[in-house]
C-alpha cells in the first residue's frame, strides 16, 4: 500500500466527521438534502472499507499503520488497519447503510439532528476500530457513546427517556472505570500505545505487574459492560428494545465493539509472556453465565424487542466464551459467527418494528412507537415516496423465518455455518482418540441449547404474529423499509454461499492476531514521511 | 502529600459510589461528578506526585526530575469529556423529571 491509498485509512473517520459538521449548516426542514448527504457518506464508507478490506487481504505485507501528524509511533497517536479492523469497518458500513435507508421512511423525522448524530456514531465506531492507542480509544469510545445517547433518546417518550437514563448512568460509570484502567496501565508501563505496551509488558517488574494487571482488569470491565457480559448487562435489553428500530439496528454493532476490543487486547497483550492468559477464565465463565442468562431471557421474552435484546446477549456470551478458550480454529469460527449474528440481529430489530405495526394490542414497546407515529404522521406528506406492498405479510413472514433460522443456527443460512465451524473446531480440540474436555462439552451443549431456545421463542412469536392475528390487519410497510431488512438478510445469504473464502479470511485474521509480533513490529517500525521537499527532517521544513 | 492525595481520592470515590446507588436522579448526578473528580485526581497521581517541577524539557536538566506531562494531557481530555457527558445526563434527567413527574431513577415513585 503506497501513495494516496495509504490515506484511505483515515477516511472512515474523516468522512462522517466532515459530513456531521456539514449537516449542522442545514435547517431541519431541508430533510431530503440532509438525508441525501448522510446516505452519500455511508455509501462512501462502504466503498472505502471494501477497498481497505481488499488491500488487507491482498498479497502485500502488513502495512496498515497511519501516523497521525507524522509523529513516530510511541510518541504520536497511530491508526492501525489490519484484517480484523478492516472486517469490522466493512460490517459497520453495511449496517449503517441499511439502518439509514430504513430511517428515511419516517424515523429520521421524529426529532432534530438525527443524521448528525448518526454520522458521529460512525466516527466513534470507526475510530475505535482503527485506533492503536488506549487513550485515543477512550476518546472515540466517548464520541460513540455521546452520540448513542442522543440516538437512543431520538423520538422521545417516557419509556425511552427512562431506559436512556439507565443507559447513560451505566455508561458514564463505565467511562470512569475505563479512565482508571488506562491510568493504572500508564502508571506501570509508561505508555499508552498498544503495540509499545505489548512490547513492554514482559519487562515490567513483578511487583508492578500486579498493578498493571489490575489496570487491565478494570479496563476490561468497561468493555465487558459494553459487550453485555452477565452481570453487567441488565441495562442492555431495555435500552435496545426502547430505541427506535433503525437506531437499535446500528446499536447491534456496538456490543460487538466491546468484543472487538477485548479480542484485540487479549490477543495483543496477554497472548504470550509472563501475563499470558490473563483474564481468560473470567471471559470463559462470564461468557457461560451470559449465554445462560441470555437464553433464559430469550425464552421468557413476551415482546419481540426484548427477545432481540436478549439475542444480543446470547451472541455476546457465545463470543466471550470462545475468547476465553482462545483456540485458533474456534476463534475463526467465532469471527464468522460475529459477522453473521450482527447482521441477523440488526435485521431483526428493524423487522420487529414492521411486524409489530400490524398488532394493535400487546407489547409495551408498541405503545411508544405508536405514539411516535402519531406525531410523525401529522406533518409527513413527503413520506409517500414508496408504495404499500402487496403481499406484505408474506414477505414479512419470510424475513421473520429467515431471522429465526439465522438466530437458532439451523441450516441453510450463515448462522448454521458459523455455529458448525465453531462446534466442529470445539469437538476437534482434543487429539485423535482423546475426548474433548468437560469444559468443551459444556460449551457445545450451551451453544446448541441457546439455538434451540431461540428456535422455540421465534416459532412461538411467529405463530402469534403471523398465524393468529386477531383483526387480520396488514401493516403498512414502505418499500424503503423492507428493502434494508432484505439487504441484510441477503448479506447473510451471500456469506453462506461464499463461506469458503470468508472462513479463509477469518483464519488469516486469527493467525495474524495470534502472532502479536507482526502488529508490534509494524507499528514500531512505521516510518515517518519525509518533508515535502525531500530534505532531511531537521525540524525547519516550513519556509 | 501522597497520604493527603490518597485520602482525598478515597473519600470522594466512597461518597460518589454511595451517591450513585441512591434512588434520586440528582444524587446520582452528584455522585457521578464526585467520582469523576476522584478519577481525575487519580490520573494526576499515576504520573508521580511531585512539587515545583514543570513538565518542560530544559538542556542539562535530567529528565527524571521532570513532571510527566502525559497525565496532565489525559486529565484535560477526561475533564472536557466528563463535563460534556455529565451535562448531557443532566438534560436527560430533567426530561425524565418532566415526563414522569418524579425524580426517582425508575420514574415509578408515588407522586407527591
Amino acid at each position: 500500500m503506497s501513495g494516496w491509498t495509504h490515506h484511505l485509512i483515515i477516511a472512515p473517520i474523516l468522512v462522517p466527521l466532515v459530513v456531521a459538521a456539514l449537516l449542522l449548516f442545514f435547517d431541519e426542514r431541508q430533510r431530503v438534502v440532509k438525508a441525501m448527504i448522510s446516505l452519500a457518506s455511508t455509501l462512501i464508507l462502504v466503498v472505502v472499507s471494501l477497498a481497505l478490506l481488499r488491500i488487507e487481504s491482498g498479497p502485500n505485507d502488513f502495512d496498515g499503520v497511519y501516523l497521525l501528524g507524522n509523529w513516530a509511533a510511541p510518541f504520536g497517536i497511530v491508526l492501525v488497519l489490519d484484517a480484523l479492523s478492516a472486517l469490522m469497518l466493512l460490517l459497520t458500513a453495511l449496517l449503517s447503510v441499511a439502518a439509514l435507508v430504513f430511517s428515511l421512511a419516517r424515523w429520521h423525522a421524529v426529532g432534530a439532528h438525527f443524521h448528525t448524530m448518526f454520522q458521529l456514531l460512525l466516527v466513534g465506531l470507526n475510530g475505535a476500530f482503527l485506533t492503536g492507542d488506549l487513550f485515543n480509544l477512550f476518546v472515540f469510545f466517548e464520541v460513540m457513546l455521546a452520540s448513542s445517547y442522543g440516538l437512543l433518546l431520538h423520538g422521545s417518550g417516557p419509556l425511552r427517556v427512562k431506559a436512556g437514563m439507565h443507559y447513560i448512568a451505566v455508561n458514564l460509570a463505565a467511562a470512569l472505570l475505563f479512565l482508571i484502567g488506562v491510568s493504572l496501565i500508564y502508571g506501570t508501563a509508561g505508555t499508552l500505545n498498544m503495540a509499545d505496551l505489548a512490547a513492554r509488558i514482559p519487562d515490567i517488574e513483578p511487583d508492578r505487574r500486579m498493578l498493571m494487571e489490575a489496570g487491565a482488569g478494570v479496563l476490561g470491565i468497561a468493555f465487558l459492560i459494553k459487550a453485555g457480559m452477565w452481570p453487567l448487562c441488565f441495562w442492555l435489553p431495555t435500552a435496545y428494545s426502547a430505541a427506535s428500530a433503525p437506531v437499535a439496528g446500528i446499536f447491534a454493532i456496538m456490543s460487538k465493539l466491546g468484543i472487538y476490543i477485548i479480542l484485540r487486547l487479549t490477543m495483543l497483550l496477554f497472548g504470550e509472556g509472563p501475563s499470558a492468559g490473563f483474564g481468560a477464565d473470567v471471559l470463559l465463565y462470564g461468557g457461560i453465565a451470559t449465554i445462560i442468562f441470555g437464553t433464559i431471557g430469550v425464552l421468557a421474552s413476551q415482546a419481540l424487542g426484548r427477545l432481540a435484546g436478549f439475542s444480543v446477549l446470547v451472541s455476546s456470551g457465545t463470543l466471550l466464551m470462545v475468547l476465553g478458550i482462545n483456540d485458533g480454529a474456534i476463534s475463526s469460527g467465532a469471527l464468522l459467527y460475529l459477522v453473521s449474528s450482527t447482521l441477523t440481529i440488526s435485521a431483526f430489530f428493524m423487522l420487529i418494528e414492521l411486524v409489530e405495526r400490524g398488532q394493535d394490542a400487546g407489547a409495551i414497546v408498541l405503545a411508544v412507537t405508536m405514539e411516535a407515529y402519531g406525531d410523525a404522521d401529522e406533518d409527513e406528506p413527503e413520506e409517500g415516496d414508496g408504495v404499500t406492498m402487496p403481499g406484505t405479510m408474506a414477505i414479512l413472514g419470510i424475513c421473520f423465518a429467515a431471522c429465526g433460522i439465522l438466530l437458532s443456527g439451523l441450516p441453510p443460512l450463515s448462522g448454521f455455518i458459523a455455529k458448525f465451524a465453531m462446534l466442529s473446531a470445539m469437538m476437534g480440540t482434543g487429539a485423535i482418540g482423546v475426548p474433548p474436555t468437560a469444559t468443551v462439552w459444556v460449551l457445545v451443549i450451551l451453544v446448541i441449547l441457546s439455538g434451540i431456545a431461540a428456535l422455540i421463542s421465534m416459532t412461538r412469536a411467529g405463530i402469534r404474529t403471523f398465524w393468529s392475528s386477531l383483526e387480520g390487519t396488514v401493516p403498512r410497510v414502505l418499500v424503503i423499509e423492507i428493502v434494508p431488512v432484505m439487504f441484510l438478510l441477503f448479506l447473510t445469504l451471500a456469506l453462506t454461499v461464499q463461506a469458503g473464502p470468508a472462513m479463509q479470511y477469518m483464519d488469516t485474521t486469527i493467525r495474524t492476531l495470534s502472532n502479536p509480533k507482526i502488529y508490534i513490529d509494524a507499528v514500531r517500525n512505521a516510518a515517518v514521511v519525509p518533508d515535502y521537499d525531500g530534505a532531511a527532517s531537521t525540524g525547519t521544513g516550513s519556509k | 502529600m501522597e497520604l493527603v492525595l490518597a485520602t482525598a481520592i478515597g473519600v470522594m470515590t466512597g461518597c460518589g459510589v454511595w451517591l450513585i446507588l441512591r434512588p434520586r436522579t440528582y444524587q446520582v448526578i452528584v455522585g457521578l461528578s464526585l467520582l469523576s473528580y476522584a478519577v481525575n485526581l487519580f490520573i494526576f497521581g499515576v504520573g508521580g506526585v511531585k512539587t515545583n517541577v514543570p513538565p518542560i524539557l530544559v538542556d542539562g536538566v535530567p529528565t527524571s526530575t521532570l513532571a510527566d506531562p502525559v497525565p496532565q494531557a489525559l486529565v484535560l481530555t477526561a475533564i472536557v469529556i466528563g463535563f460534556a457527558t455529565t451535562a448531557l445526563f443532566l438534560v436527560v434527567l430533567l426530561a425524565s423529571r418532566g415526563l414522569t413527574g418524579t425524580d426517582h431513577v425508575d420514574g415509578r415513585n408515588e407522586p407527591k
